[in-house]
């Protein structure tokens, strides 16, 4: 089977582009409605159910009366930059999910369609880099209201972001190790190859890309850019109407994204559970694998497998969306000091440490000649022992303590009053 | 490879002019009868005090000089991560001792209390 090439790719790109914008935008719709109906749920409540069946007309209804209603633009705000912070976080937003594969490849007369948008080498680099310029919607749109909260919320955001980049950036390297490609088509083939998911031999990889990705999107329990109990609702505190629904969309659309990618990096990308049925552009074949005698073996690309991966793709997509949410009406808000505690004591080192771990241990299964699943049950069971000692310490108190507890330990005895993120109450680092 | 950039430019401009027309179309559609109280910036039902653009804590600035500092090293990760396995033992000597320099900065700053908050 050869790819798709000339006019049928144009127009299949073309369709493959409204389609997904399409379907991005509507999945942020209703997962806002989503959220409402399980926060709702969670506290006993019904939620917005008038709006049609079940309530399901309500995110249209919610579009349209954004678009319509009055914008209450703060006189004292600085104008330009203030209708460029939403265009600026919305814009990328939107685009990040371009890189992602989605299906398995979709055989047709005219040859066979790739199901993602755009397959460029720099593959997650993209997102990542992309997925970077949200804080900059958020830090533009909180200076430029001229409000003293959201301009709190726009700096407690921008040191957030920047300082859980790095962790997210640090997990992500231990799947490159694996995959030895940056490609998400060739992390799924990798893991497809190897019959593990990942998030198996790089659970503790796995655990720090999860937290760093709440954080990084601003969800509860990282919201500190919003705070609604501290900061009236952070750094869009002066946006109505259209303008506060594309921060929304934004935020939303961000939460698709990363859910896509703990799905693709971790759990298989769309391949169906348990049958490692591969289909991947290796020297210009679509193959599925390769024999004993390492050639490779065509793969049989057909539609009903197309549909049924994108059903498992959309079903592990929304699972991390629903675990958003779950996350999100469950845990309390971490305090601002304990944030960027466990960014820079907790997941910086860890994610060192465990990328030196998991570099070391494939480097020793290689040279000893394991490979195949007994590598993959190796990986897992030292990344376990990795995972459980990571929880073990964590909850030792030693280097970050709830607010109730009281403070001990390696940093020092901690005043009990006037606790402020912004004060200084002199030295705490003694020994 | 360099056509599979293409989709990415369409997908750039189909995303910037959805963001510019839902800024132009909500500004024609929505009405804007501004009042002296309604134009003035939120504080809680208060007056605004004083000016926002006040000088704010130096720990913002270095957690940002950090950030530059171990993204930095991210960075040159990602390339000896990809090519690990041919790489061998090696690499894998030069990248400890250079994660160790970082990290002995890391203990450094923190030990200075580069990373208190409080």
């Amino acid at each position: 089977m050869d790819p798709i090439a000339g006019v049928p790719l144009l127009v299949s790109t073309s369709l493959k582009i409204a389609i997904m914008f399409g379907v991005v935008m509507l999945t942020v719709a209703y997962t806002t409605l989503a959220e409402r109906r399980i926060s709702a749920f969670i506290q006993d409540r019904l939620g917005p159910n008038r709006v049609g069946p079940f309530g399901l007309l309500q995110p249209i209804a919610d579009g349209l009366k954004n678009l319509i209603k009055e914008e209450a633009d703060p006189g004292t705000a600085s104008k330009f930059y203030f209708l460029l912070g939403p265009v600026l976080a919305m814009g990328p937003a939107l685009v990040t999910f371009a890189v992602v594969p989605f299906a398995a490849p979709l055989p047709t007369p005219w040859g066979v369609v790739d199901m993602i948008i755009a397959d460029v080498p720099i593959g997650i680099l993209y997102i990542l880099a992309l997925s970077s310029l949200a804080v900059y919607g958020i830090v533009i749109g909180g200076w430029a209201s001229n409000n003293k909260y959201a301009f709190l919320g726009a700096l407690r955001a921008s040191a957030q972001m920047v300082s859980y980049e790095v962790p997210l950036g640090l997990s992500l390297i231990v799947v490159f190790m694996m995959a030895g490609n940056v490609t998400l088509t060739g992390i799924v083939w990798e893991q497809q190859q190897l019959g593990f998911w990942f998030a198996f031999p790089l659970s503790l990889g796995f655990i720090l890309f999860v937290v760093s990705a709440f954080a990084e999107t601003n969800r509860l329990p990282f919201d500190m850019s919003e705070a609604e109990s501290e900061l009236i609702t952070g750094f869009h505190t002066e946006y109505s109407a259209m303008k506060f629904s594309m921060f929304f969309i934004a935020e939303y659309a961000h939460m698709l994204t990363a859910s896509a990618l703990m799905a693709t990096l971790f759990f298989g990308g769309w391949d169906l559970p348990g049958t490692w049925d591969n289909a991947y552009w290796y020297q210009g074949e679509l193959i599925r694998g390769f024999d004993a005698s390492g050639a490779p073996m065509a793969a049989a690309p057909a539609v009903w497998k197309t549909l049924l991966t994108f059903a498992a793709f959309a079903a592990k997509t929304g699972f991390f969306l629903l675990l958003y949410i779950w996350v999100r009406w469950t845990v309390p808000r971490f305090r601002y000091d304990q944030v960027m505690e466990l960014g820079w004591k907790v997941m910086l080192p860890t994610a060192l440490a465990y990328l030196m771990v998991v570099s070391a241990t494939i480097l020793v299964l290689d040279q000893v000649g394991i490979s195949g699943f007994y590598f993959g049950l190796a990986l897992t069971g030292v990344s376990a022992i990795c995972t459980v000692a990571f929880v073990f310490f964590l909850d030792r108190g030693r280097i970050m303590v709830g607010a109730a507890a009281p403070r001990h330990g390696r940093v020092g005895p901690r005043p009990t009053f006037g606790r402020g993120a912004m004060s200084s109450e002199g030295a705490t680092t003694g020994d | 490879m360099s056509g599979s950039y293409i989709p990415l430019l369409i997908l750039f401009g189909v995303s910037l002019v959805n963001a510019l027309g839902m800024v132009v179309v909500s500004h024609i559609l929505s009405p804007r009868r501004p009042t002296p109280q309604k134009s003035m910036a939120y504080e809680s039902g208060m007056i605004p005090l004083g000016d926002t653009r006040l000088r704010f804590s130096v720990k913002f600035y270095m957690v940002a000089i950090s950030f530059i500092v171990f993204d930095l090293e991210t960075i040159f990760l990602i390339p000896w991560a990809v090519e690990m396995r041919e790489l061998g033992w090696s690499a894998f000597v030069a990248v400890s001792i250079f994660v160790a320099v970082l990290a002995f900065g890391l203990v450094y700053e923190w030990k200075k209390g580069g990373l208190e908050w409080d």
